[in-house]
């Protein structure tokens, strides 16, 4: 005789035949039969109870950008489901596997604003790479099985699967699990076209200014070899996106820095001197590119993206390229000519190096008394950390310098929200890589602002004793806000002050260990005592209040127009 | 100025909830104007086919198409101008028979317009007129002086010019692609 069982255990089982292991979620009245269920499944799905929906999103982002493995999310219906909005479209522009399980009200009662219903695929659907609706059990396992195939392939992203209740509770068959590797209407690995890709090579073999622009892409296909073989070939500098960073090591000859409105002043001036530029796994975003009209004017572009809706969304391209990055890297490194570009690369670092002369040594260099400065102790955690540790960021201040003066060894190491700017990201997607990856020093840096968004998730890592290290880079201000504010409104600090809480002492009544760093005097010790914890550990640095993340390249500006102080512009020496 | 021009676009996903939903958000998210919409199967079994009429400017569209193309349920969407299908609408004109009746040159308009009339009461009548938006928009002021009671024009419909078939080929090449990965053993096809 068949087995019968409820939707809730068949939905249990196609996830364990998914491989899943870690869930992150919230339970409540519409998702219960599920929870019911999940109870009987400890020893294999270890679901981790957050504070809040949002946190659950942003856990699984941050497990999901470290293990490369969609992140899994259970919440209910109604205010668990719109919480989890901000992290669903925050993984959506930042292409990253998202599973978001989501309980529903009973069928019959869908569309008569019942108790705790929500129309959570109508919200979605705008923001998902995919979402359904299921009202019936024995739907449960395709819907899975399409959701793990959509999500993890092509160019990532978050799906929904929005479950009735009476779907969950519902008694059918037991069926085996099967999974989906093909769909009619969606093609996750287009084979590179051979015309494009013979232009591409004889573009590239006669380049004198060729550079490469490094996005995520190059992280999410495991293109990071090939990239580097791709540029060592071709003696090709590389940019990264913020996204992109740690696609190549930090101490790679080719890596020449950051791009984009807080970039390195190598590869944004380079931009536009550049004849040829390589665009791959990135998709020319305004704060990448500046005013488009005056962007990269001189050179040819040749842009792979597994996507091709990118293709000449915002930069007319020469060729496209659609195909992974790594199948299409790896081709074309084949194919062309090995080169040398000495004096090309050489400008690179002539103006990186005025860079260092000009901006960040006079802030590691300033006097005492001027307080510590964000390079300063990211500069210290990296060089502690030996570029080993996993950054993850907030977003502002914090997120520009952690991001850009942070030393990555290896893929996959930085953790941030880049295209949704999502403040409150820091806190549970540096838990969420930690889960992922316990082995790596996992290190936040986050500041006053966002840090109290998604404070609540400080008892997640509480009650999982999962030692995270988190930073605050704490100015007492909105810093971002309050920079663009000073240079460009005037100086009027529309509410961006802010009167903080003690944060040593909310550490406190979480049983977390945490130190306030007033001077630079104190920091080297206080990291040396949080890298060497096992717990998790906070540092609470004071930051001078107004001090500017440059070089800077205001938005609507040229992406070579880059500012060194609020009234001093960069002019390259040559 | 950059030339905005009406173009048709033909959509064709599978036949599943929400498409509709989807393809449209991408017309909202440009700030465009759907002018018309006709949705309904099309000749291939389970293919679901959308045509749509929207004014704009040409690079905007492509970017609508590839970004509809990117929704994983469409099949394919295609970007049309008027020169590159044979479309047609239909509309309906609901008149007060009483006016109709005392119209001597009833016959001429008719004939003039090519309508048809689908129904006649004591109360009203209903002429019906296929052709394109502005031969439907002449008999509806034709008709105006007799009281229109009802008027209503359907979205556009519309095939393409030429010999070539290209949802059917492509979904021909999609299979053949299939059934050369399942020979590979690239992946275990359901």
């Amino acid at each position: 005789m068949v087995e019968r069982i409820t939707g809730a255990e068949l939905l249990m089982r196609s996830l364990e035949a998914e491989g899943v292991d870690t869930v992150f979620g919230y339970p409540g009245g519409s998702i219960i039969k599920v929870y019911d269920k999940l109870y009987d499944h400890t020893d294999t799905i270890n679901h981790i109870l957050v504070r809040h929906e949002q946190g659950a999103t942003h856990a699984a982002q941050g497990y999901a950008r470290v293990s490369g493995k969609p992140g899994v999310v259970i919440v209910t219906s109604g205010p668990g489901a719109t919480n989890v909005v901000t992290g669903i479209s925050d993984a959506m522009v930042d292409s990253t596997p998202l599973v978001v399980i989501t309980g529903q009200v009973d069928s019959r009662f869908l569309g008569t604003d019942a108790f705790q219903e929500t129309d959570l695929l109508g919200i979605t659907l705008p923001i998902t790479k995919w979402a359904c609706q299921v009202r019936r059990a024995k739907d449960i396992p395709a819907a899975v099985a399409r959701a793990f195939f959509i999500a993890g392939s092509g160019r990532p992203g978050p799906v929904v699967i929005d479950i009735t209740a009476d779907a969950q509770g519902e008694l059918v068959d037991a069926v085996e699990h099967e999974k989906v590797t093909y769909i009619r209407s969606y093609e996750p690995n287009p084979e590179p076209e051979e015309g494009e890709m013979a232009r591409a090579v004889s573009l590239l073999n006669m380049a004198e200014r060729p550079m490469i622009l490094a996005g995520q892409g190059v992280l999410i296909s495991n293109a990071t070899k090939e990239l580097v073989e791709f540029a060592e070939k071709g003696d090709i500098p590389v940019g990264c996106t913020l996204m992109g960073m740690s696609a190549l090591p930090s101490r790679h000859r080719l890596f020449k820095g950051m791009l984009g409105m807080h970039g390195n002043i190598g590869p944004n001036i380079n931009t536009n001197r550049a004849d040829v530029i390589v665009a791959v796994g990135m998709r020319f975003d305004n704060r990448v590119t500046g005013d488009l009209e005056q962007y990269a004017p001189k050179a040819k572009i040749i842009h792979i993206d597994i996507d091709e809706s990118e293709f000449n969304k915002n930069v007319k391209a020469d060729i496209c390229i659609h195909s992974d990055a790594r199948v299409a890297l790896r081709k074309l490194a084949t194919r062309m000519d090995a080169r040398k570009h000495p004096e090309w690369i050489n400008s690179f670092d002539k103006m990186n190096a005025d860079e260092r002369t000009l901006v960040i040594e006079p802030i590691l260099n300033r006097p005492s008394e001027c307080g510590i400065s964000m390079p300063q102790v990211i500069g210290m955690v990296a060089e502690k950390s030996g570029g080993d540790a996993v950054i993850v960021t907030d977003v502002g201040q914090n997120q520009m310098w952690g991001a850009r003066q942070s030393v990555y060894n290896r893929p996959r190491s930085l953790v941030t929200s880049g295209g949704l700017g999502t403040m409150g990201f820091g806190i549970p997607a540096a838990f969420g890589a930690k889960v992922a990856a316990p082995e790596r020093q996992v290190v936040l840096f986050t500041g006053d602002g966002s840090f109290q968004m998604t404070l609540q998730e400080l008892g997640t890592i509480m009650e999982q004793k999962t030692a995270v290290k988190i930073v605050i880079l704490n100015n007492s201000y909105l810093g971002n806000v309050r920079q663009w504010q000073e240079l460009f409104y005037g100086r009027r600090y529309s509410f961006t002050p802010m009167t903080n809480p003690d944060f040593v002492t909310l550490c406190a009544a979480y049983n977390i260990p945490a130190e306030n760093v007033e001077t630079p005097e104190a920091l080297s010790g206080a990291i040396d005592r949080m890298l060497e914890a096992e717990t998790p550990y906070l540092l609470n640095v004071n930051i001078a209040p107004t001090d500017n993340v440059f070089p800077m390249t205001p938005g609507n500006a040229a992406v070579d127009f880059v500012m060194l102080s609020p009234t001093e512009i960069y002019s390259p020496n040559d | 100025m950059i030339e905005s021009q009406l173009f048709t676009v033909i959509v064709y996903t599978e036949n599943s909830v929400s498409l509709l939903n989807q393809v449209s958000i991408v017309f909202t998210r440009r700030g465009l104007n759907i002018e018309s919409i006709s949705a309904g199967p099309s000749s291939i079994e389970g293919v679901h086919k959308y045509t749509i009429t929207c004014r704009g400017e040409r690079s905007l569209l492509e970017k609508v198409i590839t970004q509809i193309e990117k929704r994983i349920d469409v099949i394919r969407a295609y970007l049309f101008t008027d020169n590159d299908v044979v479309y047609q609408e239909v509309a309906l004109y609901k008149v007060s028979t009483e006016s109709l009746v005392d119209e001597p040159n009833l016959e001429g308009i008719l004939r003039r317009h090519n309508a048809n009339i689908l129904e006649i009461t004591r109360d009203y009548t209903v002429v019906e007129k296929m052709g394109h938006s502005d031969e439907t928009q002449a008999l509806l002021e034709a008709l105006q002086p007799f009281g229109i009671l009802q008027f209503t024009r359907s979205g556009r419909v519309a095939v393409t010019k030429g010999s070539e078939e290209r949802l059917t080929n492509y979904l021909i090449d999609r299979e053949a692609l299939r059934q050369e990965r399942i020979e590979d053993g690239r992946a275990d096809l359901s």
